[in-house]
């Protein structure tokens, strides 16, 4: 209680860092003290957290829904599936840049039509978009494998040239781990960049960005890629992980997961979207065990309840909490 | 030349169904600014429902009635308590709440009547030979029926006392507040009468292909994009455009594989936001 006071003066971001190491720490010892079930769930939360984080981009700090994220991410599955299954030997990296390529590039393409519309509109068409993705990997069965997508072996850990090792469950989760921590401060930098300051105008007031000179087209597409990107990089490590592609995950249920992480965990704070995907995840798990298979309805119920009393979600209820 | 035909009349059905489907859902925005994702959702409630009347009484026409009013109860109440409070709100938020909805209502659906398809029999019998094809008669009289209560809605909105109501607070819900118009209870019903168009049209589609809980999406996705390309709020509109669309689509089924035409209608949604965004059909805003 005293040393609440005494804490204050301060710097907020001395305590963010102390707080990054400490669950940083925890992470990296996860799969040292987890039992394996727990240790994979760990690291699904990271690979869900990364793709939820990198829609945070568009809906937190750019004002933009997007109902079709599940698109960048499958793309990012079905790009590593085309690099672990067209170039011998399987190369981890080449797996990495096949699926950002391919999420990337989708997502310019997206973006290009996408941006040019406002709110619900633009909701709705980046719904429509991954709706196209999908019927198109679904139906051209000869390429993707239609409904049921490809299968691959997982490739080495390597770095090219020095040493090359067989993927464990534990070395798997800190390969992750080191992804999203890389992508995390990554992204919080662009956040807080020039770039990012203005996405967060656009967010605030779209015409008043516009003019004042900046060129909010091109940004927006910009917000759009590098979104895309790290839907993708998500799309990568989960084929990786689960050694498939499917169509599955280009379908409309996973960009729905997405925004329901956003809105749990609190949209517009980076960290708020792994908070979401771990509360989700373990609601579903916890929940499972109830309702078997139903457990939608009751996480459905607690969803529509957050979106009406908790739309900060529960990293912005934590902290408006704490700071009182 | 008779595939054409063909097609075109199954087109037209298809589109009177989803015409009706989209009715619902452009009155509900057009008049409270909600986008709502569980319309399909309310249809495969509503198509559920009538199969369960139907096997119980064995009486079709009892069984449309009967769930659209059950779902126009259902609709009430999730209007009353999940969107009532977030009038105000980003219409963004309504989105993400009837998309919460939307989950609920599925797994409700698979819980209750369980994962397997469920057949609306024919209401009527009988088919005629169109060229060499056998072409089923509930299919014209579907669409004609359809074509009914649409044009009722249209008249009820046009001459009704209570469907003036709604078209004033469309226009101005201010004013209409001011004139002694009870808004909040106009909101309601209208959604009430939206979730009983789609639980109409799920039965009324039940006999095509069977009932299913995973249903709804497809006709969610099928009624925005007709409704966006007719122009949001615009009942003429959103008819005039359920059909243009699902006459493409059946057109284009005779190329690709029915599951590929779809993206004929995503290309066109996509195209008329580029180049006309208030809706092709109708007039040039000035």
């Amino acid at each position: 209680m005293t040393a609440r006071p005494a804490a204050r003066p301060t710097p907020p971001a001395v305590g963010y860092w102390i707080g990054f190491t400490v669950v940083g720490i925890l992470l990296v010892a996860a799969p040292l003290v987890l039992p394996p079930f727990w240790q994979r769930f760990a690291t699904e939360i990271l690979v869900w957290g990364l793709l939820a984080m990198s829609s945070d981009i568009l809906i937190g700090y750019t004002g933009m829904v997007s109902f079709g994220h599940s698109a960048f991410f499958g793309l990012g599955m079905y790009g590593a599936a085309a690099a672990l299954l067209t170039v011998t030997p399987p190369s981890l990296w080449l797996a990495v840049l096949y699926g950002l390529v391919a999420a990337g590039g989708a997502a310019v393409f997206v973006a290009y039509f996408a941006t040019r519309l406002r709110d619900i509109y633009f909701a709705i068409s980046t719904l429509v978009f991954s709706q196209i993705f999908y019927v198109i990997i679904f139906t051209w069965t000869e390429v993707t494998g239609g409904e049921n997508g490809l299968t691959f072996s997982q490739p080495r850990l390597a770095i090219p040239g020095l040493w090359s090792d067989r993927f464990t469950p534990a070395t798997f989760h800190w390969f992750v781990l080191g992804m999203v921590v890389v992508s995390y401060l990554l992204v919080r930098r662009i956040t807080q960049s020039p770039f990012g300051m203005v996405l967060q105008s656009i967010r605030e007031n779209e015409p008043r960005t516009r003019a004042i000179g900046y060129h909010v087209e091109r940004y927006k597409i910009v917000a759009v890629m590098l979104s895309g990107l790290f839907a993708g990089l998500a799309g990568v490590l989960y084929a990786i992980q689960n050694k498939f592609a499917a169509p599955d995950f280009v379908f409309f249920v996973v960009s729905g997961e997405v925004v329901i992480f956003n809105v749990m965990g609190g949209m517009g704070t980076l960290v708020g979207p792994f908070a979401g995907a771990a509360f989700f995840l373990l609601l579903r798990e916890g929940l499972s065990r109830f309702f078997t298979e139903y457990y939608l309805i009751p996480v459905g119920i607690i969803f529509t309840l957050m979106v009406m009393f908790v739309p900060q979600g529960l990293l912005g209820f934590l902290r408006r909490r704490l700071n009182p | 030349m008779e595939q054409i035909i063909i097609q075109t009349l199954h087109g037209l059905v298809n589109g009177m169904v989803l015409a009706m489907v989209a009715s619902g859902l452009t009155l509900i925005f057009g008049i409270m600014d909600i986008v709502n994702f569980a319309h399909g959702d309310l249809l495969m409630l509503g198509a559920f429902v009538g199969a369960s009347v139907l096997g119980v009484t064995g009486n079709y026409w009892l069984a449309l009635v009967a769930a659209a009013i059950a779902v126009a109860v259902l609709g009430a109440l999730l209007q009353v308590t999940t969107l009532r409070p977030l009038i105000g709100r980003d219409p963004l938020t309504t989105i993400l709440a009837t998309f919460g909805i939307s989950l609920v209502l599925q797994q409700y659906a698979l819980w209750q009547w369980g994962p397997s398809v469920r057949r609306i029999s024919e209401p009527v019998p009988g088919e005629f030979t169109l060229f060499h094809l056998q072409y089923p008669w509930y299919r014209i009289a579907t669409a004609l029926l359809a074509g009914l209560i649409l044009g009722g809605l249209w008249l009820f909105l046009k001459y009704g006392k209570y469907g003036i109501w709604i078209r004033a607070t469309t226009q101005d819900r201010v004013m209409a507040q001011a004139m002694g118009i009870p808004v909040p209870l106009v909101y309601t019903a209208v959604f009430a009468i939206g979730s009983a168009m789609a639980a109409a049209s799920g039965v009324l589609f039940g006999p095509f292909a069977g009932v299913t809980q995973t249903m709804g999406f497809d006709f969610t996705l099928r009624a925005f994009i007709v409704v966006v390309v007719g122009g949001m709020g615009n009942l003429g509109g959103s008819i005039l455009a359920s059909i243009f669309v699902s006459l493409l689509e059946a057109y284009a089924a005779i190329v690709v594989s029915p599951a590929q035409a779809v993206i004929v209608s995503f290309v066109v949604l996509v195209l008329t936001m580029l180049f006309r965004p208030t809706g092709l059909f109708v007039p040039t805003p000035k």
